[in-house]
């Protein structure tokens, strides 16, 4: 087991009251393995690799569960230990490219420094890398764009940009934020196409957040399901896509248009809209907007349960175990 | 035979990025470079194509945002390119928008109320004492409360605020609405919410749309005829299912093949695309899409490729089909 994440709870504490982000969590990734992370805008994705990644910014702060990296606890680590772990073995790419490139500096001088943290490489050594980085991941005459700002270079070419950068020091876990939303398909295939390959190459880990569930479908090996910070479903990529067991997860496949459908009939909706985090349901948090919500779902939050390595967090699968659904 | 309801005919917009020190244009964006179409009266044209091809800026010639360069566009078999500013504008209530980014398009500082009535006033539809009825019967339309017409924008959704958009859009009656991707910036759960209105108000109002999306899925899903743009140029255009199922250009089956299906057990064979799309500052000569092109030959860059029909309403502009 490369990373263990134990009921991970992160919180912001603002003026108009408690953003629990990330609601006792827990989930982990073994080496070579791409875990998927889908969910809403605002259900805790981003929040969650920010934590891992120890990168969170007041008002968010962890507070409670345990990050184990290889068995070591992130948080009890010295800073410095921390630093070296993050960024040379644990490496992320975030939503937006801009974040992590540096407006004024060169291209081949951000990654070169990363590089020679790293690395221990001389800086002839380092630029060689660099160049090699960017061709792999597809940089048209990379010794030369080597030279260019980040603004001087399309959304596209940043990302693969911040993922050379990211691949650089050849990471053991990747953790790649919404890696080619912003990016056009083609583009997009070339980026997917670059994470299997440097999983091939390096046996690199990836825990992939994405809101495309095609995406989910082509490159995960598991997936985990949020909404409202919590964990509402987890399974292997086969099983959640053929047998999804919670109705938000089965509501959200059925609502996408399908590009091999040639129906014209209308879209099975979901309705009403994710909770306000200031105000959340008693309950299970997605009662309101359940069609099979019962009486009990309004008043108590549903388990996260076990059946046949599929995990699911809804009461109707309570008497599926057998047991009275009491904890 | 479907009525012609706008007929665009080798329409371009070129933007000047730099000029020299006598005012002279000296480096020139061709966003739009001849394109022609028709959109039939009840249909809804799609419109696919990567970012910066050039969607939202043709959209915005359709609504009058921006003069074209060259070329003609007809209305009702009007040509509304030889009309001055003021007969133009008439035209902009039959031909209305709605925009990409909900948070952007809406003015805080307005009530949703107001928002909505704001172009019934200014185009004078209605005597002042009945604007109110009307914008709540307009939000009814688009699945919102009437005592939501008292709220601002940062107090909704961004599905919500789409709704507000399309009401404002449907405010003034309009024969056509121009959707420019109008659900990729939300959420999975309320784009099939958003998607499903549009469908119910076309129905309801005998609308017409043009809808930009580079969501494929989605474009096919709404859509009767699809047209794929690459550079500023259309180089496909077919009824949806004829794309979807048999598309001719190269670029669109590369477009479709990228796509990834919700199939674990289908993994795609893919054409990956070497390369970004060039810059529309210094487009490839000849066919545009020969820097990236998996069936190039050499002599695609030596010519434009033209639209040609390969089967009956199946347009593509590429010179193996010459
Ligand atoms: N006002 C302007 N001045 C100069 N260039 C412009 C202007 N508006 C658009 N462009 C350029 O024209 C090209 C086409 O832009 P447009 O917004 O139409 O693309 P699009 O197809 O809608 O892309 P997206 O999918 O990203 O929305 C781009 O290269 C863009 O940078
Ligand atoms: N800097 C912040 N201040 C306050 N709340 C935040 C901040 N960042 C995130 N949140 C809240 O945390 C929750 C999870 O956000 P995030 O992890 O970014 O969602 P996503 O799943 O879209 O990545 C949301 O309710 C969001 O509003
Ligand atoms: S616990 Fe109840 S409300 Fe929640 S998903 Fe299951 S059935 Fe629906
Ligand atoms: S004209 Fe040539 S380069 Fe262009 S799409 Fe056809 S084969 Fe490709
Ligand atoms: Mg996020
Ligand atoms: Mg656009």
């Amino acid at each position: 087991m490369l990373l263990e994440v134990k009921n991970l709870t992160t919180e912001f504490k603002l003026k108009r009251g408690i953003v629990k982000a990330v609601d006792d969590i827990s989930f982990t990734i073994d080496k070579g393995e791409i875990l998927a992370i889908v969910g809403e805008s605002g259900s805790g994705k981003s929040v969650t690799s920010l934590s891992i990644m120890g990168l969170l910014q007041n008002p968010g702060r962890v507070t409670g569960g345990q990050i184990l990296y290889k068995s070591q606890d992130l948080n009890k680590l010295s800073r410095k230990e921390q630093q070296k772990l993050r960024g040379n073995q644990i490496s992320m790419i975030f939503q937006e490219p801009m974040t992590s490139l540096n407006p004024v500096w060169r291209i081949k001088d951000q990654i070169m420094e990363s590089i020679m943290l790293h690395m221990k490489l001389s800086k002839k050594e380092a630029l060689a890398r660099t160049i090699e980085m960017l061709e792999t991941v597809g940089i048209p005459s990379a010794a030369q764009r080597a030279n260019d700002y980040p603004h001087q270079m399309s959304g596209g070419m940043r990302q693969r940009v911040m993922t050379a950068m990211a691949l650089a020091c050849e990471p053991e876990l990747l953790i790649a934020d919404e890696p080619t939303t912003a990016l056009d398909v083609t583009i997009q295939a070339q980026i997917l196409e670059l994470l299997y390959r440097m999983r091939e190459k390096f046996h690199m880990a990836v825990m992939l957040i994405t809101h495309d569930l095609g995406v989910v479908s082509e490159a995960a090996d598991r997936v985990i399901v949020m909404y409202c910070g919590k964990i509402m479903e987890e399974a292997d990529v086969r099983s959640l896509f053929n047998h999804p067991l919670h109705p938000y997860t089965i509501g959200l496949l059925k609502s996408i248009p399908q590009i091999d459908n040639d129906s014209d009939e209308p879209l099975y909706m979901i309705k009403g809209m994710v909770p306000n985090p200031l105000n959340m349901p008693k309950g299970c948090p997605f009662s309101d907007r359940c069609e099979q919500s019962m009486e009990r779902c309004t008043q108590e939050m549903p388990q996260l349960r076990e059946i046949d390595g599929h995990k699911v967090r809804c009461f109707l699968y309570d008497a599926k175990e057998g047991g009275s659904g009491k904890q | 035979m479907s009525e012609v309801l706008m007929d665009i005919q080798d329409l371009a917009k070129h933007f000047v990025v730099d000029t020299n020190f006598f005012g002279k244009p000296v480096s020139v964006l061709k966003a739009v470079d001849g394109v022609s179409f028709s959109i039939n009266k009840g249909e809804a044209f799609g419109l696919v194509g990567e970012s910066g091809c050039g969607k939202t800026t043709l959209g915005k010639i359709l609504v009058n945002l921006y003069s074209p360069t060259s070329g003609k566009l007809f209305f009702e078999g009007k040509d509304l390119t030889v009309l001055n500013e003021g007969q133009r504008r008439l035209y902009c209530k039959d031909i209305q928008m709605i925009f990409q980014d909900p948070y952007a398009s809406l003015n805080p500082k307005m009530t949703v109320g107001d928002i909505i009535a704001e172009p019934i006033l200014i185009n004078g539809l209605l005597p002042k004492n009945q604007v109110e009825e009307r914008v709540i019967y307009l939000l009814n339309c688009v699945g919102l409360a009437r005592h939501q017409r008292n709220r601002y924008p940062h107090e909704f959704s961004g599905g919500q605020r789409q709704r507000v958009g399309i009401a404002r859009a449907l405010a003034v009656e309009p024969k056509i609405i121009v959707c420019d991707e109008p659900v990729s910036a939300l959420d999975v759960s309320i784009q099939a919410q958003v998607l499903n209105l549009l469908g119910d108000l076309k129905e309801e109002f005998g609308l017409t749309y043009l809808f930009i999306a580079h969501g494929l899925n989605v474009v096919k899903h709404i859509s009767d005829r699809v047209g794929v743009m690459y550079l500023g140029k259309l180089v496909e255009i077919a009824p949806k299912k004829e794309l979807y199922a048999n598309p001719q250009h190269p670029y669109t089956q590369a477009l479709l093949s990228a796509i990834p299906v919700i199939n674990p057990e289908k993994k795609m064979e893919r054409i990956i695309l070497e390369g970004d799309v060039p810059s529309p500052i210094n487009p490839p000569a000849g066919c545009r899409f020969s820097s990236r092109c998996f069936k190039v030959q050499e002599s695609c860059k030596l010519q434009e490729a033209k639209l040609k029909e390969v089967s009956p309403g199946h347009f593509v502009a590429c010179h193996l089909f010459d």
